[in-house]
């Protein structure tokens, strides 16, 4: 248990305009590779691994069939086909989906920092938890 | 004379966005759905998608609802796409409206991260489980499921109250241990208002439901979040909403991880949605000061309902 309570002020804490700085970057930098390297598909810059006729074969399929089908393996597979256009838009969403763990990664010694030792479990644990999605580890299906 | 001349342009407007984002292009929609989507060039859906996308950013801010809660159940409803993917779509929109949203509602100190942290561990956790018990059910259970609680959902809009300065009396035991309280500027009135919130545990269980729907569904969560926040636990209305929209960041995140691995992610439905949603919500931003809420809200909760009730039909193999 806490024993001082800081006054809380009008102004964002330290850990929170640190948060906001990271994801505001976080998000510029995810959404303007997303959107470069969607035209870059779009535009057939570089050949996507399924032709973009193709693409309306498959999303009316439910997932599984559709991995089968276009022969994709889920999970980090991605990577290893980023010379494809169509897979190389996966660089960009893992960047705005990977942003909130790097934010609170950076707040952690903020928290420490201040003996906010609560908090700074807290999001020791949600790194985690988030960290465990992005692992590919959780897998299911139909 | 001016006042009344924009009202007019503006309900115009809105009639034409209704009108061509939703009956023609949700006819084709249907028609195209029939016809497995042959006779199209490439390019025809990821347009028809965007236009569409577009017309719902526009009336997710006119009707103050997040841009996932419309997507999911329209996009499944009347386009040819599988559910799986539609989820996937509906979660990054969801995420992308939270990620833009977030860092300038956080440094305004609107968004409260005292509040957000223990609140988005459990539901972030709980987006997990319901993204796997989601995608490990088969569709037309999840479309059933889908198509009540988008009709649960226009029920609470319809019914749901909100209270701007709810009436706190004293902060309960485990807000106080964790600090959960703070301070904000009201911008209209130049006011200092100190808040506090109580019902903690309570609100804290009501964020494992929150977490495995918005997972589950691929729904986004602030339909949810701020009646939680603002009414059961006591956080200003303007703290409730603003920490709901950044807290889907972190709730949507996680459930996008797991959509994504899965293979729920096509591109060419996810970037033309991203860009219709915010292209849209830029232009609803902007339509706000002119707008009239009640009937933009009432257009809302009747396409969700209809697009509900056509989600619900869907899962009996009716629709």
């Amino acid at each position: 248990m806490m024993t001082d309570k800081p006054k809380p002020t009008v102004e964002a804490g330290p850990e929170q305009l640190r948060y906001a700085s990271i994801l505001e970057k976080g998000m510029y930098i995810g959404l303007s590779i997303l959107f470069i390297t969607f035209a870059i598909y779009a535009l057939r810059i570089l050949d996507p691994y399924i032709p973009h006729e193709n693409v309306s074969n498959y999303w009316a399929m439910n997932v599984h069939d559709y991995l089968e089908h276009a022969n994709i393996k889920p999970g980090w597979a991605w990577l290893a086909m980023l010379g494809y256009g169509d897979f190389m838009n996966f660089i960009g969403i893992s960047i705005l989906a990977g942003t909130t763990m790097i934010c609170y990664l950076a707040i952690i010694p903020i928290l420490l920092k201040s003996k906010d030792k609560i908090y700074a479990v807290l999001a020791a644990l949600e790194v985690i938890i988030l960290g465990l999605a992005a692992s590919g580890i959780l897998t299911v299906g139909h | 004379m001016l006042k009344k001349w924009k009202g007019a342009l503006f309900a115009k407007l809105i009639m034409l966005l209704f009108l061509l984002g939703s009956s023609p292009v949700m006819a084709a929609a249907e028609e195209a759905v029939v016809s497995r989507s042959q006779g199209h060039p490439w390019w025809f859906w990821p347009l028809v998608l965007l236009v569409v996308t577009f017309v719902m950013g526009v009336f997710a801010v006119l009707g103050g609802v997040g841009g996932g809660v419309l997507f999911v159940p329209i996009i499944s409803g009347f386009f040819p796409f599988h559910l799986d993917f539609v989820r996937g779509a509906g979660l990054l929109v969801a995420l992308c409206g939270a990620l833009a949203a977030g860092p300038g509602l956080l440094k305004m100190n609107l968004a409260s991260l005292r509040l957000a942290i223990p609140v988005a561990l459990i539901a972030s956790s709980c987006a997990i489980i319901g993204a796997m018990i989601g995608l490990a059910l088969p569709t037309n259970i999840v479309q059933i499921s889908l198509g009540a609680t988008i009709i649960g959902i226009c029920l609470l809009m319809l019914s749901a109250k909100k209270s701007t300065l709810p009436d706190v009396p004293k902060a309960d035991r485990v807000s106080s241990a964790l600090r959960i309280y703070g301070v904000y500027r009201e911008r209209s009135t130049g006011q200092v208002i100190d808040w506090k919130v109580h019902r903690t545990p309570l609100g804290l269980c009501l964020f494992i439901i929150i977490g495995v729907m918005a997972g589950m569904f691929g729904l986004g969560a602030g339909w949810a979040n701020v009646p939680v926040l603002n009414l059961l636990m006591g956080a200003p209305l303007k703290i409730s909403v603003a920490t709901s929209k950044f807290l889907l960041s972190i709730t949507d995140t996680s459930a996008a991880w797991i959509y994504m691995h899965q293979g729920c992610v096509i591109p060419m439905m996810v970037v033309p949605s991203l860009v219709g949603i915010m292209l849209g919500s830029f232009v609803g931003v902007r339509l706000l000061a002119v707008a009239k809420p009640t009937i933009i809200r009432w257009m809302v909760i009747i396409i969700l309902a209809f697009a509900g009730g056509k989600a619900l039909l869907k899962g009996l193999g009716i629709g």
